[in-house]
């Protein structure tokens, strides 16, 4: 037996002709939060959807605990927690019933469930609300009352789909932090997202996806240190002279990406630049010095930005 | 108590606690679903029953139709006919509130549940409110004189057998249809709409010219109706019609539900 909970090689999907998923392979260990960083249609979902024992795959291999996928779903299913990207509570029920049929799902006793719900509603902060209606809940409540929901059995492995998406920025907050407590109890993690941040907060470890292949995989650290440089310096001339000032700015730094709007330079120090670029007689509307982010791993990696 | 062994395991018959879930969501119309069926075989009842019974035995005599009384020729037509209707409600909403409406379905099968053990449990939810249907309607049908003949119980198994086959090939064909509208428009105006109106329930179908009768033929209303007819009061049919109407039902259910656990599955896992 190997230490990996989730072992995958040459994993490819399609759907019909097109290719969704193109031979990836990675593999998650134990207690590890592991992410999918990738724009909309980069095969993240489908992806999911294979490792949680609900899609099949076309070709490729995969183990999640040890066990096919294909040939022992419901086994494997049972030690796993799903979010998944729409949410598919029942919105006729209560919260605190939404939650018991869950755990019912997995044959779990009522009398463990009932005593797992408060523990559930506690940390997801929904305790007012055991006994509403799911349909009157706010977009982050139903999103915290599905993560709640995946932890009913206890699993093994936790499999969150975009999690936060769509959410305002306090209800993303809350979110991750209740991510954060889950990862510091050793909870494995497996999620995708196309936010740079939550990326860089959550995982351990994680994967850029782009149509379907791997781009590049490493801590998000490593993939900073190793795509981009230390520092970045964003400068705006108005969107008609971005293009025609960018060459005469090359030699000043390490590389740089022309985007209509802007001008991102990359340096191991942004305010020295800057200072050069201004002795050169280049007088930019606005410039913003900060450090270099997973967004800048991607567009180095794709030539794109991850969220258009 | 501690989870390592109670839980992690995939529940034998998972299909028990899709059942619990759908009765809980049903229990949430309760008042709705009971007054629904106390109050439709009542109106039926009193204005066809009785109404169009007491011109019948006026013109015709006690022994009206088919040698007994125009209610307890209906009895059975009419059990048959609502276990059928409640089967029915009760397969194809559910199923396309789980697949669309409200993607329950692709929650129940990131639990150990399969395709198969969501449509069974749909199929049971739907079986139960049928049996309490037939159950009420039937003492219904009693107070008002119309299960008096000794073997008039056994029109209350026949209806239910009726409801299970229907139902078992509407859990399929809901599973196959993308496009509710157009479910209802072509299913229901179609093909249940002329099938209910020519399976016989108020009259005899050898009443009708050929052409329509091929309604009935296909309908399991009617393969119900006349199998209730034989068991409760004798209706004079061979030995190989009894046969062919017990067959005909039960195909239905078996490829109904053969169809509808196939079509679960793959459409969860498209
Ligand atoms: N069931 C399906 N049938 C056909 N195409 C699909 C299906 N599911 C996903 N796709 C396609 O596969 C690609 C990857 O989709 P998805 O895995 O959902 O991407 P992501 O989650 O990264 O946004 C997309 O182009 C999408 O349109
Ligand atoms: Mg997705």
């Amino acid at each position: 037996m190997s230490e990996n909970l989730i072992e995958v090689s040459g994993l490819t999907k399609k759907f019909g002709d097109f290719v969704a998923v193109n031979g990836i392979d990675f593999h998650v260990s134990k207690s590890e939060s592991f992410g999918f960083l990738g724009p909309n249609g980069a095969g993240k979902s489908t992806t999911m959807r294979i490792i949680a024992a609900t899609s099949q795959r076309t070709a490729g291999k995969v183990l999640v605990l040890g066990k096919d996928p294909e040939i022992q779903g419901p086994q494997i299913r049972a030690h796993l927690g799903v979010v998944p990207q729409q949410d598919n509570l029942d919105m006729q029920l209560t919260v605190s019933e939404n939650l018991f049929i869950y755990g019912r799902y997995f044959g779990l006793p009522s009398k463990f469930i009932r005593s797992k719900i408060d523990e559930l509603l506690d940390f997801a902060q929904l305790e007012e609300k055991r006994d509403v209606k799911v349909e009157t809940l706010s977009g982050g409540m139903r999103r915290r009352l599905t993560i709640a929901r995946a932890l009913v059995s206890e699993p093994e492995i936790l499999i969150l789909d975009e999690p936060t998406t769509g959410l305002d920025p306090q209800a993303r907050h809350i979110l991750w932090d209740r991510l954060f407590r889950l990862k510091e109890k050793g909870v494995t993690l497996l999620l995708t997202t196309h936010y740079m941040d939550e990326a860089e907060q959550l995982c351990d470890r994680l994967i850029v996806m782009d149509k379907g292949s791997i781009m590049a995989e490493g801590t998000p650290l490593e993939l900073i240190k190793k795509y981009s440089s230390k520092e970045v310096l964003e400068v705006r001339f108005g969107s008609d002279n971005n293009a025609l000032l960018a060459p005469s700015m090359q030699k000043l730094c390490q590389r740089m990406e022309v985007l209509p709007d802007r001008i991102l330079l990359y340096t191991d120090d942004a305010e020295e630049l800057l200072k050069e670029i201004l002795s050169a007689g280049h007088h930019p509307k606005t410039s913003l010095a900060r450090r270099s982010s997973l967004e800048d791993v991607f567009l180095r990696l794709t030539g794109r930005s991850l969220v258009d | 108590m501690s989870l390592t062994q109670s839980a992690r395991k995939v529940p034998i018959f998972g299909a028990r606690y899709i059942l619990e879930a759908r009765l809980r969501t049903m229990s949430k119309w309760v008042w709705i679903i009971l007054a629904v069926t106390i109050l439709n075989p009542l109106l039926y009842l009193v204005s066809i029953g009785v109404g169009v019974g007491s011109l019948i035995s006026h013109n015709l005599g006690s022994h009206g139709i088919d040698g007994v009384s125009y209610l307890t020729f209906i009895a059975p037509a009419l059990l048959a006919s609502s276990a059928i209707q409640a089967a029915q409600d009760e397969v194809i909403f559910p199923t396309f509130q789980g697949f669309k409406w409200g993607r329950m379905f692709y929650g129940m099968n990131a639990t150990p549940q399969t395709g198969s053990d969501i449509a069974s449990g749909v199929f049971l939810a739907a079986m139960l409110r049928t049996t309490l249907g037939v159950g009420i309607y039937s003492i219904i049908l009693y107070l008002f004189g119309a299960m008096n003949s000794p073997h008039s119980y056994m029109a209350i198994p026949i209806a239910i057998f009726a409801g299970a086959a229907f139902g078992a090939v509407l859990l399929a064909f809901a599973a196959y249809t993308e496009n509710e509208d157009k479910f209802f428009t072509i299913v229901g105006r179609f093909i249940i709409g002329p099938m209910f109106l020519f399976s016989g329930t108020f009259y005899p179908i050898n009443a009708l010219p050929l052409v329509v009768r091929f309604f009935g033929w296909i309908s399991p209303l009617w393969h119900a109706i006349e199998l209730g007819r034989f068991a409760t009061y004798g209706h004079h049919i061979s030995a190989t019609m009894v046969a062919v109407h017990f067959i005909y039902l039960l195909a239905m259910l078996v490829f109904g539900l053969f169809f509808a656990f196939r079509q679960y599955s793959k459409r969860l896992a498209k």
